[in-house]
């Protein structure tokens, strides 16, 4: 009984409790940008970064002041980490405001002809001019090769998890295809350094290692497969059962159901996740670099001879001593970006007009 | 990456409905079980082809790593130099390199985890419900950024305001070792780890959210009613129920920091010490040093980076194993609930 009636005169003093008004907050916080600004930009002790700093502690402390006094402590911690918690996110898009303000800042520069019709053929360090076309070529053709090679096999591992996947080993298979999406792409890459450049094409080369686009759409496959699978997963799990038994139940054999029924219905789903790893996949320096090796010429053949990649190109340019590479890595790591944003966005809206989506 | 590792929707396993019984293999002509059983035998090939890849990277990576280790004629993993290509002497060691990527990738997660915890909060539990998913696409798009964008920005961009950083830090904080040195400025480990921290940011944010989404709203509503304030409710509901997952996510952002690669091959100094200064130019990491030497390599200096290489796989693949049992685990808790 006495529990009770504390209860009861708990809950009336939390309902009578004064609460601060909805506008002072924000003022607080005008409040304390204006005296960080004042004090720290009209003195000259530092730049906006130490005041915007300054401001955010000064409304904190204002906050648990003002709230504690008002509301008391709990009310005030509630609002410290409300600010917080807000705090972190504007934080967040710091950085991407600023990549995105300096790609444009940096990388409109080189944006014309020459940049997209010619290579950095013959071009030495005093030469202004110079492009990116076979870096672009290089780019397409090894993430289209490894998108050829991963798609399908993706695909087969997300069908045999999901449909016909029983007992210990699907689940070593699921479990490992999650720890394959950690695997660095620095490894990838030496592991087909390993495996094809070093042991397999010697034996077609006269002994000489084989670095080409090849080897690097190789590495890019072993980085999209586990993410095709896993995303490929999800969609063909979202597929009713009771589409499946229809389709049994009218006769067709198990792969055309999948082939016709379940594969069709999770499409733009599935569509949605090979283009996310795709756009993955064309970002991708570690791996060129160790297998593709990089050229300044245009080279057509994936198969045979050194190939540049877009981002391989951004790395290239960025430690080449000469003053006009710094326009070309940012022109470069603009079109880069361009393509990934694209395809990236293009996904995003494939996912939102998903019939079975989440 | 917006594709959470972390189904939402977990259920019993569907795959049981869909039993031999099904699919009617024994009624089909000779022609169509023949297909059938090439499609199973693809499908099965394609899954089992995800393991015999985990195997063939670690027997290719050693295969190619005996030699140069043979060679090698200081310790491996004591010594702090790295002089593989002097053909007559080749001497090697991974320690520097393991300090750096251990260091670097510690300080990004300092600078990374609180922050991702701030984000999933706000996706899940601050922001209003009909702009927390764009709002999550706005993260999602930070992991959209290719890593050689991060690094070109992180050289060109960011490693002024980190050098004005440093200067600062040492003024005022100098007494602490790390932030001893009177400089050069600029290429530091601390340049390195803020530019990985922004990169591990949106796999450690994307983990937490998913798992912060999935408290059962009567644990929520229960704390609530008791008379607590938001905060008190995601300390006695939220936090705890999502402790695994947080666990899991921290380690898996760890995973990408320490094989991160190029971002960290354009910001870090590329020397071979170990020291505890986190402003002075200097710096390394396994996987940087890998991109940074390969160029002028030879026969023994690349099977010594594939010898780095081997141990950065046996580290991450540690890392995203543990990681990943503790998810697995969880989800059929989860699933067993539900």
């Amino acid at each position: 009984m006495t529990t009770l009636s504390q209860n009861g005169s708990l809950l009336a003093g939390s309902l009578r409790r004064r609460r601060l008004p909805k506008a002072l907050p924000p003022l607080l916080g005008v409040a304390a940008l204006g005296v960080s600004a004042a004090g720290i930009l009209g003195t000259g002790a530092g730049g906006w970064v130490l005041t915007v700093v300054v401001a955010a502690v000064l409304f904190v402390l204002a906050t648990l002041i003002v709230s504690g006094a008002v509301e008391g402590g709990r009310r005030a911690r509630d609002r410290v980490a409300t600010i917080a918690v807000y705090g972190a996110f504007i934080l967040a898009l710091i950085p991407l405001g600023s990549v995105v303000a300096t790609l444009l800042a940096k990388g409109t520069g080189r944006i014309d002809a020459e940049f997209f019709y010619h290579s950095m053929n013959n071009i030495t360090a005093l030469d202004s001019g110079g492009g990116a076309y076979h870096a672009i070529i290089g780019t397409l053709q090894q993430v289209g090769i490894a998108a050829v090679l991963a798609i399908p096999l993706g695909l087969a591992a997300a069908v045999y998890i999901v449909e016909y996947g029983r007992g210990r080993l699907t689940t070593v298979i699921r479990f490992f295809v999650d720890v394959m999406t950690g695997i660095p792409s620095i490894v990838a890459g030496l592991f087909v350094l390993a495996f094809w450049v070093l042991i397999v094409t010697p034996v077609f080369n006269h002994g000489r290692p084989g670095y080409s686009g090849f080897a690097a759409a190789l590495a890019l496959t072993v980085l999209m497969l586990p993410t095709i699978v896993r995303s490929a997963e999800e969609m063909l799990r979202l597929v009713p059962q009771a589409l499946r038994e229809g389709s049994y139940a009218l006769g067709v054999p198990k792969w055309k159901t999948i082939m016709r029924v379940v594969l069709p219905t999770a499409a733009p789903g599935i569509v949605t996740g090979v283009m996310l790893s795709i756009a993955r996949a064309a970002g991708e320096t570690a791996p060129v670099l160790l297998v593709a090796g990089g050229t300044p010429a245009i080279n057509f053949n994936p198969f045979s001879g050194n190939q540049e990649s877009l981002s391989y190109f951004v790395y290239e340019q960025a430690g080449a001593a000469s003053q006009f590479a710094p326009g070309r890595a940012w022109t470069a790591a603009l079109t880069l970006i361009a393509i990934v944003a694209i395809l990236t966005i293009a996904a995003k809206l494939l996912a939102r007009r998903s019939t079975i989506g989440r | 990456m917006s594709e959470s590792p972390m189904p939402t929707k977990v259920g019993p396993d569907p795959t049981v409905h869909s039993g031999p019984t099904l699919g009617g293999g024994a009624a089909l002509p000779r022609a169509g079980r023949g297909l059938e059983r090439l499609f199973r035998w693809f499908s099965t090939g394609a899954g089992v082809l995800v393991l015999v890849v985990i195997v063939a990277i670690a027997a290719f990576l050693i295969t190619q790593a005996i030699p140069a280790l043979r060679a090698n004629q200081a310790n491996f993993f004591t010594s702090t130099k790295w002089l593989p290509n002097d053909v007559a002497h080749p001497r090697f060691g991974i320690a520097a390199l393991a300090y750096g990527t251990v260091l670097s990738a510690a300080i990004a997660l300092v600078i990374a985890v609180p922050v991702a915890l701030g984000i999933a909060l706000f996706l899940s539990h601050y922001a209003p419900r009909r702009i927390a998913t764009g709002l999550g696409f706005v993260i999602d798009l930070l992991a959209a950024v290719p890593s050689v964008i991060f690094g070109l920005w992180g050289r060109d961009y960011l490693s002024g305001p980190v050098t004005d950083l440093s200067g600062w830090l040492h003024r005022y904080l100098g007494f602490i070792p790390l932030f001893g040195s009177g400089g050069p400025y600029g290429n530091s480990i601390l340049l390195g780890s803020i530019v990985l921290a922004i990169m591990v940011l949106p796999i450690t944010t994307a983990l937490c959210r998913d798992v912060f989404v999935q408290t059962p709203k009567a644990n929520e509503e229960a704390a609530l009613a008791l008379g607590a304030t938001r905060w008190e409710m995601i300390r006695t509901a939220v936090l705890p129920y999502g402790r695994p997952g947080i666990v899991a996510a921290v380690m898996l952002g760890l995973g990408r920091a320490l094989g991160e690669t190029i971002a960290l091959a354009m910001t870090l100094g590329a020397t071979f010490g170990v020291s505890i200064d986190l402003i002075q130019v200097g710096g390394n990491s396994i996987a940087a040093n890998i991109a940074n030497g390969f160029g002028e390599a030879n026969a023994t200096g690349r099977g010594a980076l594939i010898a780095s290489g081997l141990l950065l796989f046996a580290i991450t693949l540690i890392v995203n194993v543990a990681a990943r049992a503790i998810i697995f685990r969880r989800r059929e808790f989860v699933g067993g609930q539900s």
